[in-house]
């Protein structure tokens, strides 16, 4: 066992010149990613804290020095950004909220349950993802615009409702699965309801993916730009992408202020992700490689 | 013990069954019927409403038959539209395929701070695909932007290149960006993969002689195949709808350069208050997609026989 494991991959106590290449290798390839991911990110950052004069200045400035706070008091004082900032979180907790009490449901119903066509229901749903967006918009328009839900909270909150239930019924499903059915097999022995069951046993068993799994609906309605832009029309209802989105005209675009906004909404969720990164990538990639 | 429980058990057992199908049906209703009633509805009444020439303007609304799509079959803009979004992603899924394998084969190797670049790497799939245009728009400006900057600096290109508002690079921007955003997401799939290969397979083809690039060709590309076909797939139908980095970044131009099928058709919709047309050009999207994932299956579904035999 010995004498072949030294034949593999050797742990040899010198490196040799090989080795030593190899790691260096990994470690610029490695470099490389993080710069790649991180650099346009940082760059928008600094760019927030640049004069302007700073800014059209050739070379560019990489380090914001001397800094300026203008382009933020632009964003909040001019052009009211906190109103976007409010109206997001409002329909982006919102949609979370019914994403897992609806998703919950249903995920427990087909991984506890002896559904027929589980999976032909689970591939539905995944189909029901993929298609096109702009093709639901016009018919919803008219819809929401007859039923006088247009430029409102509630029309943003159930289109992203219905977008973000099929990745939150799948990546429930497959943490439901994961969680061993012993205690609600004994539960339901015992003569507890299925609702009783869900809240009392299942849900504390799977709160980390639960968590993961609100990250995940939160980030995407946070996200969303096309149904905010067409669905709202105003200051009083629209989400920060619409908000960003409109800082350019046609003749000139603000880039400190578009930067110091984009920082304000992009921070949080960055520390967000930095915070759950393994459990964000878990709930992300088990539907991929499960199949 | 197992004679008093069993009485129990049974009954327990009985009693479930009573409502077994009423439950679940019960529990699946709240997701399904927000799904019926806001994705598939609309989308067969959007099929409906393209046969109907609906327009908000001239507040027309009948029935004409297959008249849009004849008008689509012989509509410059659309197909110019069509090629841009296909050219758009047949390349960046093309490239973010590649980059991401590179990426999760470095990421499958241990080095130091190996958490801290997966970590990084989630940044631009956070980060709101609005905020990603702007921040492309300045790095790529044609005045200040960091990209000429560093291009010239370096002697690569001789003057600033207006990027994004010219029509010959407008599109390439686009991709660059789309590229940028999506690669690490793509790389964390592909490692999810990886790591589902057993190690001991790498130490036996070492043994018997393998280098390291015949053990990645004929070992590990094979079995990464499935994950790295699903992750394709999803990242094409994905990249199809491409609608907030054009609309931001481009608008569509210039002079239509890079007008794809998401803008063009909420320009008919939300511009031109043609829903009828705006309709049908919406299903011709549906059908390409529905096209391009049936491809694929016919492509996937032998090869993943061929590697679970």
């Amino acid at each position: 066992m010995s004498a072949s494991r030294s034949l593999i991959l050797p742990p040899e106590p010198r490196p040799t010149a090989r080795q030593l290449l190899r790691r260096w290798g990994l470690r610029l390839a490695a470099f490389l990613i993080a710069a790649w991911s991180l650099g346009p990110f940082l760059w928008q950052v600094s760019t927030a804290f640049q004069p302007d004069a700073l800014l059209m200045a050739s070379p560019p400035h990489i380090l914001p020095w001397p800094g300026t706070l203008e382009h933020f008091y632009n964003v909040f004082a001019v052009k009211h950004f906190q109103y976007y900032i409010l109206n997001s979180a409002i329909v982006a907790l919102a949609t979370t909220a019914f994403c897992l009490v609806f998703g919950l449901l249903a995920a427990y119903a087909l991984a506890r349950f002896d559904v027929r066509g589980r999976f032909g229901v689970l591939g539905v749903i995944l189909s029901i993802s993929m298609f096109p967006q702009i093709a639901i918009v016009a018919p919803l328009y008219l819809f929401m615009s007859s039923v006088g839900l247009l430029d409102t909270y509630t029309v943003l909150v159930i289109v992203y409702l219905a977008l973000g239930l099929p990745l939150v019924v799948w990546v429930l499903f497959g943490y439901l699965q994961s969680i061993p059915r012993d205690l609600d097999e004994a539960a339901k022995i015992d003569g507890a309801g299925p609702i009783r069951i869900l809240v009392q046993i299942i849900l504390p068993m799977a709160l980390p993916g639960v968590v993961t799994t609100g990250l995940l609906a939160f980030i995407a309605a946070w996200n969303e730009f096309m149904f905010a832009l067409s669905f709202t029309s105003g200051i009083a209802h629209q989400t920060i992408p619409v908000g960003i989105a409109n800082f350019q005209n046609l003749y000139y675009v603000p880039w400190g202020d578009v930067a110091a906004a984009s920082t304000v909404v992009t921070v949080p969720l960055v520390l967000l992700v930095l915070g759950f990164q393994r459990r964000i990538i878990d709930g992300l990639t088990q539907g991929a490689v499960r199949e | 013990m197992a004679e008093a429980l069993a009485p129990r058990l049974a009954g327990g057992r009985e009693r479930w069954r009573v409502g077994s199908w009423l439950t679940p049906l019960l529990l699946l209703i709240p997701a399904c019927a927000t799904m019926l009633g806001v994705s598939v509805y609309p989308i067969l009444n959007g099929l409906w409403l393209s046969f109907r020439d609906t327009s908000l303007i001239s507040q027309t609304d009948k029935f004409v038959g297959a008249a849009n799509y004849v008008k689509l079959l012989a509509d410059g803009q659309y197909w110019n539209a069509w090629i841009h979004t296909v050219v758009f992603t047949g390349a960046s899924t093309l490239f973010e395929t590649i980059l991401g394998l590179g990426m999760a084969l470095v990421l499958n190797e241990w080095f130091e701070a190996r958490g801290a670049v997966r970590a990084a790497m989630l940044v631009p799939w956070a980060i709101p695909t609005v905020v990603t245009s702007q921040m492309f728009g300045w790095l790529f400006d044609g005045q200040n932007g960091l990209v000429n900057h560093i291009l010239v600096g370096s002697g690569l290109i001789s003057h600033n290149i207006g990027w994004y508002s010219s029509p010959d690079y407008a599109l390439l921007t686009i991709i660059i960006a789309d590229v940028w955003k999506t690669t690490p997401f793509m790389a964390l799939l592909l490692l999810a993969g990886l790591q589902t290969i057993p190690r001991s397979l790498a130490e036996a083809c070492y043994i018997d002689g393998a280098s390291a690039w015949q053990y990645f060709w004929h070992v590990r590309l094979p079995l990464l195949m499935p994950t790295l076909l699903i992750a394709a797939l999803l990242r094409a139908l994905d990249a199809f709808r491409i609608f907030d980095l054009v609309y931001v970044l481009t608008g569509g131009g210039p002079a239509d350069s890079t007008e794809t099928l998401s803008t063009l058709t909420y320009k008919t919709l939300f511009s031109a208050l043609q829903f009828g047309y705006g309709s049908a050009l919406a299903t011709a999207m549906f059908v390409t997609e529905a096209l391009i994932a049936l491809a694929f299956a016919l492509f996937l579904i032998p090869r993943m026989r061929r590697t679970s035999a």
